[in-house]
């Protein structure tokens, strides 16, 4: 019952907030709720939780089944943590019609979840749409002036991707024995190797949209710059770990032999991906679109990692699955504060934070140094393992891939130069008072950054069983 | 053991508690706490590292585990604590130099506002705290750590003064030329895990593990590491960020910059030194290194009018022996001169800071002279120093240098040549320097002048205890021939091995020792006839030109790597960005739609249109299902490749 309540609870959050109109209202009650998510969710570090079966689309052989393992929960984990930090954080935005945008926020959640608990294919898929769908209107309601251009290529090119990957389910459907959609009856499903491809490249495709990985990640700076933060911090933080999720999940167990195949393939492109993105950010003065650039740049790496196909390299990005998400949450809080003060994002005009709000200024530069997985803060571990992986595939797509960690330090320094250090520039001197529940929020995830960076054994112990079906056999 | 495990947590929990203190307290506490907070508990570090080093002596090496890093299935990284020869002596060396500069501090910054007073020493007591972990650490991740622990500080404590756009960008350039090297540093962790599947020294250095690593793994590991050292300790190419570190305050310049945090490449080569022993390759490529660096930057140093950056340039040169000693297998050689520069340096750049206290900030020695009258502490302290740097009997920097020079001498004639040049220039620049501040007559402004005052006794006693060990720390390492025992070298036995026997006469080393000594001689004596009357004006010829210009690496690097490189990220940002890769994407929906537009015709109502086109399609999805598509085949065939 744990697995279902974790759906319950958004979904019922989301139909009650319907007829919430008073904003101040709506919003408590979608803090309450998510509190109340995440203290469900930290049951997980408890004993095995039982699977939920139900009957579902019986006339196509789908069923409602739901289960949870290591890769779910550290998932589950994030998500539960994040929503409730969006909402304290964003509490002082100025939303129009608050309670429809909380409930489209928690109509987000709910596909969420349900994609890291699915154990059958339709079901999967369903939620994965669930997922993307309120995410459509969120922005394209509340997002920035180039926001129904920017929403509708974001729509399109994931629901492009979403179209290939059930078009992959219906394939392997028909090649299952028992023509169902439990990805128990798909690992026992034999296929050639060619069919391997078809299906893993449709899979595939889909994963790398939502990624996203170079080249198909045009849609996402552009998506991240126009959403309303609380949006962009919810698809950052955590949608984007719906494409590694199911690499994870669908594309390793299922293909092992197309995965072999085009390991080779994938991490190039993958470390070509993180040099790019990091580039780029190199240059980029919108403080939101840099962030955009270093994330894409972190999750290729992951994305190589897992590729790279040794279970040390699986450990670290299932380590990481969690870290990047807390910190890439911290760094938007702290874009967000500076945008909603100083109505600007271009960092050229910032500077001397350091001086005007130093706490914000030291969250920030906390949050620098996790992004830039400095040892003692969570990202090390994680990164740690996956070069180890990289570079056991290839030494030199770990050295390439190695480069990154030092135009990380570049741009991220640079980004925390330009925004705290030097005198108090034209825009950081609009800033008011401190936003206090957002700065509380902060010190909270920084705390899980170090804790986690300095102790990450629960981490490991939570996502053990992951590793071990997929590697001992 | 379990005495043990909880008197080295003693040992960096004080530098944490300091951080925390005072990092957290900063707008709460009054400056008189945050100095006595601060200093205090480094002096109770230092204590502790003293019991630490004398159970070395009486017990030998003692490792305690605390808790596991990292432990998966394939990797386990234990978080584990050593105290052996090597790591007790760096113990006393960061503690007990690191509360003097600690002490110096709290006189040196106090005209800093009292939350930026907690910042500065909150950073200060976080530096010791990594450069524990650093040296302390059981294996290559736990020495990482501190490794980057100590970056971070660096980066922190130069941009110190934050609102100083320069400053800022000294702090980044350090922390980013330190993380190239890093990258060096860790891809020789992931060879090791690979090849061995541990990273803990005691099981690396065994022969066992030795065994399993071929030639080339022990080169390219070793070379890596290199590249690690060579981004912490300053050397060629990765040498430009810390004379650019001096922006940050003189303590911290004396402290991290030349005492401690710098010379942990050295640190790092000591503790791995079955590794490079076994490739004479890495170990000819830092010796040929470590003299360049050290040559190159003597050079420059010759040139320099600002009291600090010639201390800088001097102590990369310093460090360049320290390697070149590496290079040639002296270990013992290159730690003792860690040790004794330690406090020579720390003390010449402490010296520095109380003249620049002295002067209101300034900095360019063209504007001080016959300081020696008006501050006669500093004045005969930064003395000591010079002579202990410059070589001079029986001052300490003579017994480490000498000892360097003469293992490179029995290496090769060559890199004993060529340290004796640098030995030279040094003792010339040192005593430049010391002449143009503190001989002569005063050349600054007559309000400079009326100012003029020796520092407060916070900043002179650690000058006169700096000055006291720079003249006799000598005595840890006595050369046989002068009847001494060498204590140090006895004492690294278990890390070093037997010092080699380096086969020459006592003849030949007496001979060695007067050639470099009397060399050292001429040169200051040269240096002090021409600085008490005059001081350097702008160089006038080619070479003294670019002596001054610091052989403009600075723009070299800029024009060949900097530069290309930012162009480089914008055109992808301009170019393959924008137009080729989201070009792509949004012509090929304008493609989509333009077809629609067109497809849209098809539906006309007719129902034999209708089925024809589901007959297309059924046929579509007929070959998808049961043959694969052709382009399904050919991506398969493009996977195989590999």
């Amino acid at each position: 019952m744990l697995l279902v309540s974790f759906l319950l609870i958004p979904f019922l959050a989301a139909l009650v907030l319907l007829f919430i109109k008073d904003n101040k209202t709506a919003q408590w009650i979608a803090i309450a709720f998510s509190v109340i998510n995440l203290l469900c969710a930290l049951q997980i570090f408890g004993n095995a939780i039982p699977d939920f079966d139900a009957a579902w689309l019986s006339n196509v052989n789908s069923r409602f089944v739901l289960h949870s393992d290591g890769l779910s929960k550290i998932l589950i984990l994030l998500t539960a943590i994040s929503f409730p930090a969006i909402f304290i954080a964003t509490i002082k935005n100025d939303y129009k019609k608050r309670n429809v945008f909380l409930s489209l926020m928690f109509f987000t959640q709910a596909g969420l979840i349900g994609v890291f608990l699915a154990a059958d294919a339709l079901l999967f898929y369903f939620f994965w749409e669930l997922a993307l769908i309120p995410v459509y209107f969120l922005c394209s309601i509340w997002g920035g002036e180039k926001r129904i251009a920017i929403t509708f290529k974001f729509f399109i090119y994931t629901f492009l991707g979403s179209l290939l990957m059930l078009a992959g389910i219906l394939f392997l459907n028909a090649h299952t024995l028992d023509h169902s959609f439990l990805i128990t009856s798909f690992t026992k499903a034999t296929l050639t190797p060619a069919q391997q491809t078809t299906a893993f490249l449709l899979f595939f495709i889909a994963f790398a949209i939502k990624m996203p990985l170079f080249p198909l990640h045009t849609w996402q700076p552009d998506t991240y710059e126009q959403s309303p933060t609380a949006v962009t911090m919810v698809l950052s933080a955590v949608m984007v770990k719906m494409g590694l999720y199911g690499v994870i999940r669908w594309l390793l167990p299922l293909f092992p032999m197309a995965v072999q195949g085009a390991s080779g393939w994938v991490v190039a492109v993958s470390v070509i991906g993180i040099l790019y993105a990091s580039f780029i950010a190199i240059r980029q003065d919108d403080l939101k679109r840099l962030i955009a650039y270093s994330s894409i740049a972190h999750i290729g790496l992951m994305n190589a990692a897992l590729f790279s196909q040794h279970q040390i390299g699986v450990q670290g990005v299932l380590v990481q699955l969690f870290s990047h998400g807390i910190n890439v949450l911290g760094l938007w809080i702290v874009a967000d504060i500076i945008e909603q003060q100083t109505g600007t994002r271009s960092m050229q005009a910032m500077g001397g934070l350091a001086k005007k709000q130093p706490t914000l200024a030291i969250l920030l530069v906390g949050f620098a140094l996790a992004n830039i997985a400095l040892p003692l803060t969570n990202s090390f571990v994680g990164e740690f393992l996956m070069f180890n992986s990289l570079f056991q595939f290839n030494v030199w797509a770990a050295a390439a891939a190695g480069v990154s960690i030092v135009l990380a330090a570049i741009y991220t320094l640079n980004m925390v130069q330009k925004v705290a250090y030097g005198e108090i520039g034209e825009s950081i001197q609009k800033m008011t008072a401190p936003n206090k529940p957002a700065q509380a929020v902060l010190i909270l995830l920084l705390l899980m950054v170090l804790i986690t960076g300095v102790y990450a054994q629960p981490l490991f112990t939570l996502t053990a069983d992951t590793l071990h079906k997929l590697f001992v056999k | 053991m379990a005495l043990m495990k909880i008197l080295i947590a003693f040992i960096i929990v004080w530098p944490l508690a300091g951080f925390l203190f005072n990092g957290l307290g900063r707008n709460y506490w009054s400056k008189k706490v945050i100095a006595y907070k601060a200093t205090g508990y480094i002096m109770a570090s230092f204590i502790a590292s003293i019991f630490a080093f004398l159970y070395v002596q009486d017990h030998g090496a003692v490792s305690v585990h605390y808790f596991d890093f990292i432990n998966t299935d394939t990797v386990k990284i234990p978080f584990d604590f050593k105290v052996d020869a090597l790591s007790s002596l760096f113990l006393l060396v960061i503690t007990g130099v690191g509360s003097l500069i600690h002490l110096y501090s709290t006189a040196y910054m106090k005209e800093e506002l009292a939350p930026h007073y907690a910042r500065y020493f909150s950073y200060l007591n976080l530096f010791i705290f990594s450069m524990l972990i650093l040296v302390l650490g059981d294996n290559y991740v736990v020495m990482f750590i501190g490794w980057e622990g100590v970056g971070l500080c660096s980066y922190l404590l130069i941009g110190y003064w934050f609102t100083n756009g320069q400053y800022n960008y000294a702090a980044k350039k350090a922390f980013i030329m330190n993380r190239i090297g890093d990258l060096g540093f860790l891809l020789a962790i992931f060879w090791l895990i690979v090849r061995l599947g541990t990273v803990n020294y005691s099981e690396v250095f065994t022969a066992a593990s030795l065994a399993k690593l071929s030639a080339s793994d022990i080169t390219g590991i070793t070379l890596l590491l290199f590249v690690g050292a060579m981004g912490k300790s300053a050397q060629i190419p990765l040498f430009t960020w810390l004379p650019d570190a001096m922006a940050g305050p003189t303590p911290v310049s004396a402290l991290i910059h030349a005492a401690t945090m710098v010379t942990a490449g050295i640190y790092m080569i000591t503790r791995s030194n079955l590794l490079f022993s076994h490739s004479a390759f890495t170990q000819n490529i830092i010796a040929i290194i470590g003299i360049s660096t050290a040559l190159l930057a003597a050079t420059i140093a010759i040139k320099q009018n600002d009291i600090k950056k010639v201390l800088a340039y001097s102590t990369v040169s310093q460090l360049g022996y320290m390697f070149l000693g590496l290079g040639v297998g002296a270990y013992s050689g290159a730690v003792f001169h860690v040790i004794t520069h330690a406090f020579f340096k720390a003390l010449l750049f402490l010296g520095a800071g109380s003249v620049i206290h002295a002067m209101h900030h300034e900095q360019d020695i063209r504007k001080m002279g016959g300081l020696k009258s008006k501050l006669p502490i500093t004045h005969i302290t930064f003395l000591i120093g010079c002579i202990a740097i410059a070589g001079l009997p029986p001052f300490s920097g003579f017994f480490s240098k000498d000892e360097i020079l003469a293992a490179a001498f029995a290496k090769s004639p060559i890199y004993w040549v060529l340290g004796l040049l640098g030995a030279a220039m040094t003792a010339f620049y040192m005593f430049r320097l010391y002449a143009t501040t503190f001989l002569g007559k005063f050349r600054g402004t007559t309000d400079q002048e009326n100012h003029l005052h020796e520092s407060p006794a916070a900043m002179t006693m650690p000058l006169i205890l700096l000055a006291i060990a720079s003249a006799i720390a000598g005595a840890i390492g006595i050369p046989e021939i002068m009847g001494g025992q060498h204590w140090l070298s006895h004492q690294l036995v278990p890390i070093v091995g037997m010092p080699v026997e380096l086969g020459l006469s006592p003849f030949v080393e007496w001979t060695l020792m007067s050639v470099s000594v009397s060399i050292a001689l001429i040169a200051l004596l040269m240096a002090i006839s021409i600085y008490t009357k005059k001081t350097d004006q702008e160089p006038t010829t080619a070479m003294g030109k670019f002596f001054y210009n610091k052989w403009h690496i600075d723009e070299l690097y800029n024009a060949t790597i900097v530069q290309p490189l930012n162009n480089f990220a914008g055109f992808l940002k301009n170019v393959i960005e924008k137009q080729v890769i989201d070009g792509a994407v949004n012509g090929t929906g304008k493609l989509v739609q333009y077809s629609a537009r067109k497809v849209r015709l098809i539906q006309n109502g007719q129902v034999g249109y209708y089925i024809l086109f589901m007959v297309f399609g059924i046929i579509l999805l007929f070959i998808l299902w049961f043959n694969d598509l052709a382009i399904v085949r050919f991506f398969y065939q493009m996977t195989k490749f590999n």
